[in-house]
């Protein structure tokens, strides 16, 4: 985990756009070259770079050994011998952690869904009913139509694909489990319900209604209402740090941490209502989409975005991302949709749809569902590769408002203006789930015993950064600056200062005055200091030999002699 | 499942889990927890182990109560302990007013008490078949005493007396012979039945304080002599080995029972050094920490840390190659410790003082006595590992180092701070403005003066 790099310069490499070039060189192979950017001209992202480097809350330092600066000679002897194979062994140890869990997976009892269509035939002419009825019956319960009449359904799974909350735009909020079709909770709360969210468990979740954003228990009973966060729109719930994020209508992004209800932070935007929001699952940073067409990354350690890119020429509509944080789906008014890889940022694939995509959504395998309108389309692999045309598609007959995955199940749940539908896609669920992550088999104490755990476990928002790895990483500048610090003013004294104060002046000033003076004459010094020292240790620790040319009298010389 | 349907032939399958697989069958199963290692799953790796370090550390402060017994009972302070090698619980200490105490560590009480010499005790050694334990003390004698089961016989006596012509400090016995050595005046080599000494090592005027036969190469003695000086004996030889003359004089010294050729000592100018036997050009380690001189030195068992007993009223515990100790024990009622010694089954460190009393410790402060279950076990592994892997990061850090600390020992330890700097920078000013070239010693060598054969 150990790099050299310095966070600013590698990233800044990663941010330059691509040429021209690269993108002709993408799409020359493939036919379709219409699906190149309009825009051939122009580059297509230019990235702002916002993106500074983040100094993690807590900055690590290394072991003098392991410093650039210091090449002494003697450093090798001061490396006690116990340590030199405590470092080899543990490079061997983590080399050889990788084989038995590889090794392990053939332990995992479930398998991919998948669907084959015929010869001559397409996945995409596959319709919910065909598959609903060719699989078995508990499959079959999965696929199911709910006609409700309280406005445009908001849809949010449990993490761990057990329960559903359903909340509709006239104040209609139902939570119930969706296999067995039994209801948790039900109400209608008599306000408009922009957004609803799972907590960290089934008890409680999150409704942002008309004015402020309301917490209630598993049986609907209200249990709080934060006036601090009004006007939500979309609502997001970060799993390992307990935060709820919220944006607002007058563009504020809000961090609530609610196992102890502290407003974490609070940033105004300034880019306008912020309607499109999506959460980064690998590093928790949260992604909104803007009327310029730009997206941004937001972080509760900085004021201004992380990263901004600019993604299509008309305003976005919807962003996703995939649950290994690699990739990103953007759609925007304009009916494109691109694919970017977040590492690099560039854009990997641009496809143009058939109207502009509302809602985009990834399930944990990778494939992405879209939804034109009335219909819902699932692509596959459409990150890595370029799609020709859709995985399956659904007709759903009324404006889409929601769309999500549900977690460890083959089943998308579209939420549309008169109710919602649960749809069978085989291949969207990850088959093998870690019950000490999330577990759909969860019992009552297991789920006691997990809160607990989780809340000890609880990240501190300050480690939110792009990289998760970062934390794992050496901080080479900080130790750079230790050191220099060292230098400075270890090993010589500062000269004194002679001051002849001013008849008036008081002893209080006096004081200051002097210091400030010794102060200044210790900083240069110090720089003549570290030179003298650094001259010094150079030259007598390790005294440089005059290389002598090998001749052929060397051998008559016996070892005495050849010193 | 796979199904044709028809003419189409689609073939489809859809994830569907039985829950007889994933529940448990009977109330009283475990709970079935199946695993999926993939990193996809596990997202937040970094964050979420160093919070767990952090909790780690956190815990381990909490549970650090290394505290567990005092042993009271002598009526003048100690002034050696000894380590029965074959019962645990047996613990052999010696007073200034010439008593000898077996404790029964696990019970906390006197088996017997024994009125040894008529002056201090000043050291004791076990003999090689264990049975009896050899004291020497201020009135010139060396006395056998049985060190066996306690079977009613009378053990108010001594086995043996051996009447000395001079002075005696310390005793060590050879690991399978039965020979013993006795340092005071000269080194003299005795075996138990004779009445004079079979060999007398001699080097120089000065008196030896402290000496000690190596456990692994049975025939090396070393000893701490009153000119600052450590000299090696061979048994087999005629003369001694070698002397290594240092700055200050050493107190006491310690092998280490798995490294063949590895000493330390405890050394007054507060502080250790562990010397490897064939090179004495300078130490393998220096040992820092201690703000008084330091009394005595015990390894552990396993060869990997020692305790030093130092006249700064505190015990520190040290891992064998590092400058620094890794904990610090001390009360306000301890006062000057005179001996410490580290249990043989690795768990304890027993010190005793002038104080009249023999502490026992933990050596691991937060470890939990009693029975460990095994999940419990795993657990406090898992979070050991952690620490250490963390161990750089500042905030983990500064916790996992923060002890409690006297105020006689803060303060002391920050004049000392200062007066090295300032000993370093004049060291420095010396070297840049002077014309002639000063050799460049490395810090560990500083404190050997000389070598001799």
């Amino acid at each position: 985990m150990i790099s050299s790099k310095a966070g600013t310069d590698k990233l800044k490499n990663k941010l330059r756009s691509p040429s021209k070039q690269n993108l002709r060189q993408k799409f020359k192979s493939k036919k379709d070259e219409h699906l190149l950017p309009k825009f051939k001209n122009k580059k297509p992202a230019s990235n702002q770079n916002t993106f500074k480097s983040q100094k993690v809350h807590d900055e690590h330092l290394l072991p003098k050994s392991a410093s650039n600066k210091n090449t002494f000679e003697s450093q090798k002897h001061r490396l006690s011998h116990g340590k030199k194979l405590d470092l080899k062994k543990k490079g061997n140890v983590v080399k050889h952690a990788t084989k038995p869990i590889a090794r392990s997976e053939i332990l995992l009892p479930e398998e991919v869904g998948f669907l084959e269509a015929g010869k001559g035939e397409s996945t995409a002419d596959i319709t919910q009913v065909e598959i609903k009825s060719s699989v078995d019956i508990t499959s079959a319960t999965k696929q199911f139509d709910l006609s409700l009449q309280f406005g445009p359904y908001a849809i949010n799974y449990l993490r761990n694909g057990r329960k559903m909350l359903i909340g509709g735009r006239m104040g209609h909020v139902a939570a119930f489990d969706w296999v067995t079709k039994e209801l948790t909770c039900e109400m209608n709360v008599m306000e408009s319900v922009h957004d609803v969210a799972w907590l960290h468990n089934e008890t409680l979740f999150a409704v942002a209604q008309k004015n402020w954003t309301y917490i209630y228990d598993n049986q609907g009973i209200e249990v709080h209402c934060i006036k601090k966060l009004n006007n939500v729109l979309k609502m997001e719930y970060l799993p390992y740090h307990f935060l709820l994020a919220t944006t607002n209508d007058s563009g504020t992004l809000s961090w609530l941490d609610v196992s102890i209800g502290k407003m974490v932070q609070r940033t105004h935007t300034h880019l306008g209502r912020l309607d499109v929001l999506c959460q980064n699952p690998s590093n928790a940073v949260l992604c909104c989409g803007h009327s310029k067409g730009t997206v941004s990354m937001w972080t509760p350690n900085f004021v201004s975005p992380v990263i901004k890119m600019l993604c299509h020429r008309q305003p976005v509509r919807s962003v996703a991302i995939d649950q290994t944080g690699r990739y990103m789906a953007t759609s925007s008014v304009d009916s494109t949709l691109k694919v970017w890889d977040l590492r690099t940022y560039n854009c990997l694939q641009s496809y143009k749809l058939a109207s502009g995509a509302s809602n985009l959504t990834f399930s944990q395998r990778g494939l992405l569902a879209v939804s034109l309108g009335n219909i819902v389309e699932v692509y596959k692999g459409i990150c890595t590769e370029t799609v020709r045309e859709p995985y399956i598609k659904h007709f759903v007959g009324n404006s889409i408002s929601g769309l999500k995955f549900c977690p460890y199940e083959d089943v998308l749940g579209v939420g549309h203006a008169r109710g919602m539908c649960s749809m069978l896609v085989p291949g969207a669920g990850e088959p093998n789930f870690d019950a000490l992550e999330a577990n759909p088999f969860q019992t009552k104490s297991q789920r006691t015993e997990a809160e607990v755990k989780s809340l000890l476990e609880k990240i501190q928002p300050e480690l939110i950064t792009l990289d998760p790895f970062e934390l794992g990483e050496v901080n080479r500048q900080a130790v750079l600056e230790k050191w220099e610090e060292k230098t400075k003013y270890m090993f010589v004294k500062p000269p004194k200062v002679d001051l002849k104060p001013r008849k008036n002046a008081k002893t209080v000033n006096k004081f200051r005055i002097k210091q400030r003076l010794q102060q200044e004459r210790q900083k240069k010094h110090s720089m003549v200091a570290s030179e003298i020292k650094q001259n010094l240790v150079q030259n007598t620790i390790a005294p440089r030999k005059p290389e002598s040319k090998p001749s052929v009298l060397d051998r008559f010389k016996t070892k005495t002699t050849k010193k | 499942m796979d199904i044709f349907s028809g003419e189409s032939k689609m073939k489809v399958k859809v994830l569907v889990r039985n829950p007889d697989d994933y529940l448990r069958e009977t109330k009283r199963d475990i709970h079935k927890l199946p695993r999926n290692y993939d990193p996809a799953l596990h997202p937040l790796e970094a964050p979420r182990e160093y919070t767990r370090a952090m909790n780690a550390v956190k815990l381990e402060r909490v549970f650090a109560l290394p505290f567990i017994g005092s042993l009271d009972g002598h009526r003048d302070g100690l002034t050696c302990l000894g380590k029965h090698p074959d019962h645990l619980s047996w613990l052999y200490s010696g007073a200034c007013d010439g008593e000898l105490k077996l404790w029964d560590v696990a019970k906390r009480k006197i088996v017997y008490t024994v009125q040894a010499h008529d002056g201090f005790i000043r050291a004791m050694a076990f003999s090689q078949e264990t049975s009896s334990l050899y004291t020497v003390g201020d009135d010139k004698l060396i006395k056998q005493w049985k060190a066996q089961e306690l079977d009613g016989s009378d053990l108010k006596a001594p086995i043996n007396t051996i009447v000395t012509r001079s002075m005696l400090t310390g005793i060590s016995h050879h690991r399978s012979k039965p020979v013993m050595a006795t340092c005071g005046e000269a080194c003299n080599l005795w075996e138990h039945s004779r009445a004079q000494p079979i060999k007398t090592f001699q080097w120089g005027v000065d008196s030896l304080q402290s000496i000690k036969f190596n456990q692994v190469e049975e025939n090396v003695i070393a000893a701490c002599g009153s000119d600052r000086s450590i000299i090696l004996y061979d048994m087999r030889e005629s003369a001694p080995l070698r002397k290594v003359v240092l700055k200050m004089r050493s107190n006491s010294l310690c092998w280490n029972p798995m490294e063949a050729f590895v000493f330390t000592v405890a050394n007054e100018d507060y502080n250790l050094y562990t010397f490897d036997m064939r090179n004495f050009a300078s130490p393998i380690n220096v040992h820092k920490d201690h703000v008084s001189a330091v009394i005595d030195v015990d390894y552990s068992p396993t060869g990997k840390e020692f305790v030093s007993a130092s006249y700064d009223k505190t015990i520190r515990i040290y891992n064998s190659r590092q400058a620094h100790s890794r904990d610090i024990y001390h009360t306000s009622r301890m006062q000057r410790l005179t001996c410490a010694a580290w249990s043989l089954d690795d768990r304890f460190v027993y010190s005793g003082s002038d104080e009249m009393n023999i502490r026992i410790w933990k050596a691991r402060a937060a470890e939990k006595l009693g029975v460990v279950k095994p999940r419990e076990k795993t657990a406090l592994r898992v979070n050991a590992k952690l620490v250490e892997k963390f161990a750089h990061h500042p905030a983990i850090k500064r916790i996992h180092r923060h002890r409690h600390v006297p105020s006689h020992v803060y303060n002391s330890r920050n004049e000392l701070r200062n007066s090295r700097i300032a000993a370093r920078r004049k060291e420095f000013n010396v070297r840049t403005h002077t014309k002639r070239q000063l050799p460049i010693i490395p810090e560990k060598a500083k404190v050997i003066v000389s070598e001799q054969q």
